[in-house]
């Protein structure tokens, strides 16, 4: 009895549906039309579907339908809008195809697409229609479909066993899982057939044969009731996921974990779809796993693209893949297992002949004995199809013939022959043999195993012709011979296996090390680079040096993409550029080697981190088998992710570093604003004060009272002036919109401007100018230096006591200006000195003086726009000295 | 526009400007009964009230929303010689210098103040309303005879070279009035020097020295910084 506790679901269980229901809202869903066999009514059931969608007004559109001329399903079909299809030429037909592109910039909310498994013509953008009706859906469109039992990828081996047709075309099972209701259109069998006599059904003229097969009473019984049960199943699905959300209690199954290994074998398929329904049936996860080998079966290096696709298969049907490597299969195999948990391990019958399993143990007993406590499964896959897809073995490298290798292993009996011959005299047979045996030894480690084997039986047959008695026949006096013969036979084979493996394994690892090297360069690489540009250009220099390709980056500019980098010499057309955005807009790899758009000339691969997708990388690889190599593939693909993220950390460091300047100039506004207020609001004060107490009729003041009140007004109506003046000085600097007239200038002109701008502060002073007669004109801007002297002169005038006289001078000396205001004053403390021209600046002076801080950071601002400095220093003797040096340029004439 | 007074006798004033507040000020600042004061707010109806009215001097705000200062100024001086004082803000050295070329007596920069105005007012319709200058031009201690060329400071003959002296009879002619240096660079040395301001700089630095008592701290030749000189008398 469960208490309260027990009876909530999981935290996980309630996360997977929560993240369910999320997808559910945002993504499109799929509804399927599944049956049994061709002309069960699929098309006609959706189409009814659709239009009653249509009726509760939703935007239906139909994408690809084709009616085969049924009266029936061309009725349906009134009233629907229909997408013109797309046609596209192959060898010199018209094929009409689904038009993707049209579908996507109509928009629906719903699209009905016919026949889920048919693969589209050559030149299409995808190779199947369920990768276009994935796209659609990636785009937010709903979609019916119609597919067939016997197209559901995990089942493809059962239907040929139950009808002796290999179907081809499959879906896989993900896209299956993802549809959101699959309904099942079922007649039974008997109909079935009556309707194919009236001729009801479409059956493609070449298929004729094979439907005569398919169409036997047993055959669509077995396959109504595998349809049947794969609905219910799905239905099980849903009702599981149900119960375990609101936590009711039911029998839930032991969670299990399943292994299996592919070798490129013709039964690796087999074993795959059985370890799926395996899984499928205990609701497990599975794991399929391809144990790369040294020297392993010559056969299965030689097959290596026969692996890639049974991975990919693998990928498809919902399993999680790996690539290991190891000395031995078993033993790879059982340790991955261990560490990932595995309950059981799927393996297939042995189907060797017996006696190989001398020489090496099957793979089934090897991994009995290893496995300890995780459960072998152990499947029959014999094969009773009845055709065998034959896949292209290559039989040998190409362009490497053998005759030059046999004729060295040929050679090197002779040559030791040779050499034996006068051994024979004084060395006893046995230890002759010796000699060939090294022969042995040096042809596996020079030339290779097949000739080395070669070289242990020429071995035998010299050793027997010249040096066993009788002499130059291959008769054999004493028996004894023979163990030598086939001690030095066995021994050569041996030799020559474990010396070419030995050579294999350093050879794979060789070749390991050199990805891991060339992954390893980039990384150095991008660590450094601190910008775009050398971040792309490592990227290019790496993959160019150790893949010896070719490539092109493209990153996204506004819209549309455009080429950042690349290798010299290659430059891509139109279509090559539609290419790279489809992969950059569907974060898929495209291109060739790829399923999409396969007859384009590069391979392209998006850049991409967690958040988004930067750019596409296209690379044209040296050889085109490359194209597909796992190897490379894998190479490529973290070579991107590594360059994206890359990108992405210059992207980030370029938003901090915005992100500072805008918070500096966000504290210099606020500092701005807070100056501001206040220095704007205290004259006002007093002229308000003075000017009200003036207006008011009721207040009687003395003559004297008025004047100072108006004198205190003027006084700071004009000090407000001059504050607003210095505020918009500022603003001019700080945004740079300050421009420099530089005219010849008259020094004592400059000065008595300034003097006479500040007539009314200097009335009561003392002012001592020194300013020479004979000075040479100086280029300079006169506006902007009346001003900074202005503000000097001000300063001077402000913080000295009244009697004390104010200093201006001016000399030229050494193509340079200087001018100096003196003041006797307090001066200003020396730690403070080079601070004094900050803005807002204000020296704490205890009667409150008054200023905007302002002033100097103005004069500093003026005269380093001519080029010249500004420096304060305290005076012997009390005060402050204020020097300007300019540079003086020579006058052009 | 509107007529304030209008009265025949008195010099008639144009106040043209678009802030409210200013034309109030300048009505009492100049409202003392001396002059007949009319008003207009923007740049085609001070088109209109000039050839109205006929004013005998213009005040021109620069900063007009309808029409360019400089443009109102160029279209009067199409047809009349009223002078025209323009009033602009600080740091606006090149639209005084435009509008100075363009036919402009003098400019004020706001703020300013009444005494500063009423002085403009009256240099600028001294040349309109006077119909012959007056042969000697008295300034405080200075004296320059037009007729037989003899300037004297204090009573003391000044020695000036031709150059110093035809700045300075142009200046006193304009007295009171800014001169620009383009204006006088054309006038003196001729078009071709337009861009020659040192050689104007040196002479004006060489006539300061003679007739001002401070040369440093100039009472009569002033500068008026980035635009020109003015001959300052009161």
């Amino acid at each position: 009895m469960r208490t309260d506790e027990d009876a909530r679901p999981s935290p996980e269980t309630l996360l997977r549906v929560a993240q369910a229901e999320e997808a559910e809202q945002h993504c499109a869903k799929l509804k399927i039309f599944l049956g049994y066999a061709a002309g069960v009514g699929k098309t006609y059931a959706m189409l009814e579907a659709a239009r009653q969608r249509q009726g509760d007004g939703r935007d239906v559109v139909v994408g690809y339908v084709e009616s085969h001329g049924r009266s029936e399903t061309d009725q349906l079909l009134e009233g629907l809008e229909v997408v013109p299809k797309a046609e596209i030429e192959y060898m010199g037909v018209l094929l009409p195809e689904m038009d993707i592109d049209a579908v996507l910039s109509r928009k629906p909310e719903l699209a009905l697409v016919d026949e889920l498994a048919h693969s589209n013509a050559p030149g299409s953008r995808h190779e199947k229609r369920w990768q276009d009706v994935e796209e659609l859906l990636s785009a937010g469109i709903d979609v019916y479909t119609t597919v067939n039992i016997q197209h559901f990828e995990s089942l493809n081996d059962i239907v040929a066993q139950i009808t002796g047709v290999i179907v081809r075309e499959t879906v896989p099972d993900s896209l299956l899982d993802q549809a959101v209701e699959i309904r099942l259109v079922d007649i039974p069998p008997e109909d079935l057939l009556q309707r194919l006599k009236e001729g009801k059904v479409y059956i493609p003229e070449k298929a004729a044969r094979a439907t005569e097969k398919f169409f036997k009473p047993g055959n669509l019984m077995a396959l109504r009731e595998l349809s049947l049960r794969r609905a219910a199943a799905r239905v099980d699905d849903q009702m599981r996921a149900y119960m375990e959300s609101r936590s009711i209690p039911g029998p839930w199954p032991v969670a299990d974990r399943l292994l299996v290994c592919v070798s490129g074998s013709p039964y690796s398929e087999r074993l795959l779809r059985t370890t799926r329904r395996l899984a499928d049936e205990g609701k497990a996860p599975w794991h399929t796993v391809y144990v790369e080998t040294p020297g392993g079966s010559k056969h299965a290096r030689e097959n290596r693209a026969r692996v890639w696709k049974d991975l990919r298969l693998a990928e498809s049907l919902g399993a999680q893949v790996a690539t290991l490597t190891g000395t031995s299969v078993a033993d790879a195999l059982v340790d991955y297992a261990v560490r990932n948990n595995v309950t059981k391990i799927v393996v297939g019958k042995p189907a060797k002949a017996r006696w190989r399993e001398f020489l090496r143990p099957p793979l089934v007993d090897q991994v009995i004995r290893l496995s300890g406590t995780i459960d072998v499964h152990v499947v029959s896959i014999a094969a009773s199809e009845p055709e065998v897809p034959k896949a292209a073995v290559a039989r040998q490298k190409p362009g490497v013939p053998t005759w030059p290798g046999y004729l060295k292993s040929f050679l090197l009996v002779l040559l030791t022959s040779l050499a034996c011959e006068p051994a024979r005299l004084y060395l006893a047979p046995t230890n002759l043999v010796m000699m060939y045996l090294l022969a042995v030894v040096l042809a596996a480690i020079r030339l290779g195993r097949r000739e080395s084997i070669c070289t242990a039986f020429l071995s035998v047959l010299a050793f027997d012709f010249f040096f066993v008695p009788p002499r130059f026949t291959f008769a054999v006096t004493d028996t004894e011979y023979f163990i030598t013969f086939a001690a030095l036979l066995t021994v050569g084979v041996v030799i020559s296996t474990l010396v070419s493996q030995a050579k294999e394994r350093a050879e794979a690892i060789r070749e390991r090390e050199v990805q891991t090297a060339s992954l390893y360069y980039l990384t150095r690489d991008l660590a450094v680079a601190s910008d775009l540009a050398t971040i792309l250009y490592a990227l290019v220099k790496n993959i160019e040096e150790s893949l010896g390709a070719q490539l092109v980056v493209l990153l996204p500019e506004g819209e549309r993409l455009s080429v950042a980098a690349g290798s010299t010499g290659l430059s891509l057309d139109v279509k090559e550029s539609a290419v790279a955005d489809w992969a950059f807009r569907n974060h898929t790899a495209a291109g060739r080697g790829t399923d999409t758009l396969v007859s384009a000339g590069l391979l392209y691969l998006p850049l991409q981190t967690s958040g988004d997708v930067l750019g596409v990388v296209g690379v044209k690889l040296k050889a085109d088998t490359e194209f597909a190599s796992p190897l490379s593939r894998r190479l490529l693909q973290a070579f991107a992710t590594q360059v994206a993220l890359a990108i992405e950390r210059v992207q980030f460091a370029k938003q901090a570093e915005q992100a500072q300047i805008l918070q500096a100039r966000e504290t210099l506004e606020r500092a701005l604003l807070n100056s501001i207020s206040h220095d704007l609001r205290t004259p006002l004060v007093s002229i308000t004060g003075a000017l009200g107490a003036l207006r008011d009729k009721n207040n009687e003041l003395f003559e004297d009272a008025r004047d100072d009140l108006l004198d205190a007004a003027w006084e700071e109506a004009g000090r407000l002036n001059r504050f607003v003046g210095n505020l918009l000085d500022m603003t001019r600097l700080e945004s740079g919109a300050l421009k420099i007239k530089q005219t010849p200038c008259d020094v004592q002109d400059l000065v008595g401007c300034a003097l006479a701008a500040l007539e009314p502060q200097l009335r009561e002073r003392t002012i001592e100018v020194e300013v020479p007669a004979a000075l040479p004109l100086v280029r300079m801007d006169m506006v902007l230096m009346t001003q900074v002297l202005v503000n000097l002169v001000d300063n001077a005038v402000k913080y000295s006591p009244r009697d004390s006289p104010v200093l201006v001078s001016a000399v030229v000396a050494d193509a340079t200006l200087l001018l100096t205001v003196a003041d006797r004053g307090p001066g200003v403390p020396e730690s403070e000195l080079s601070h004094i021209f900050d803005k807002f600046y204000r020296v704490p002076v205890p009667e409150g003086a008054g200023g905007t801080g302002l002033g100097l950071s103005i004069c500093k601002g003026i005269v380093a726009a001519h080029g010249g400095e500004i420096v304060a220093a305290n005076r012997a003797g009390g005060g402050l000295r204020v020097k300007i040096s300019l540079p003086i340029k020579p006058e052009e004439r | 526009m509107r007529n304030v007074k209008s009265d025949t006798s008195k010099p008639r004033i144009l106040m043209v400007d678009d802030e409210v507040a200013i034309l109030r000020f300048l009505r009492v600042a100049l409202g003392n009964g001396e002059f007949s004061l009319h008003e207009a707010e923007n740049g085609h109806s001070a088109l209109a009230a000039a050839a109205a009215t006929r004013p005998d001097l213009i005040l021109l705000d620069l900063g007009l929303p309808d029409l360019d200062g400089v443009e109102v100024i160029k279209r009067i001086r199409e047809w009349s010689q009223v002078p025209i004082i323009v009033l602009s803000v600080r740091d606006g050295e090149d639209d005084k210098v435009g509008a100075l070329d363009a036919g402009a007596d003098d400019y004020l920069i706001k703020p300013f103040g009444v005494g500063e105005l009423q002085a403009r007012i009256r240099a600028a319709m001294r040349r309109s309303l006077q119909q012959a200058p007056e042969p000697v031009f008295h300034c405080q201690e200075l004296e320059v005879d037009l007729p037989r060329r003899r300037v004297t400071l204090s009573g003391e003959e000044v020695q000036l070279t031709p150059t110093e002296y035809e700045l300075l009879r142009l200046l006193v002619s304009h007295a009171g009035r800014v001169l620009t240096h383009g204006q006088i660079l054309k006038q003196i040395w001729g078009g071709a020097y337009l861009d020659q301001q040192n050689v104007l700089r040196v002479t004006v630095s060489n006539l300061r020295q003679k007739i001002e008592p401070d040369p440093a701290r100039p009472k009569y030749l002033v500068t008026e910084v980035g635009v020109g000189y003015r001959l300052k008398c009161d």
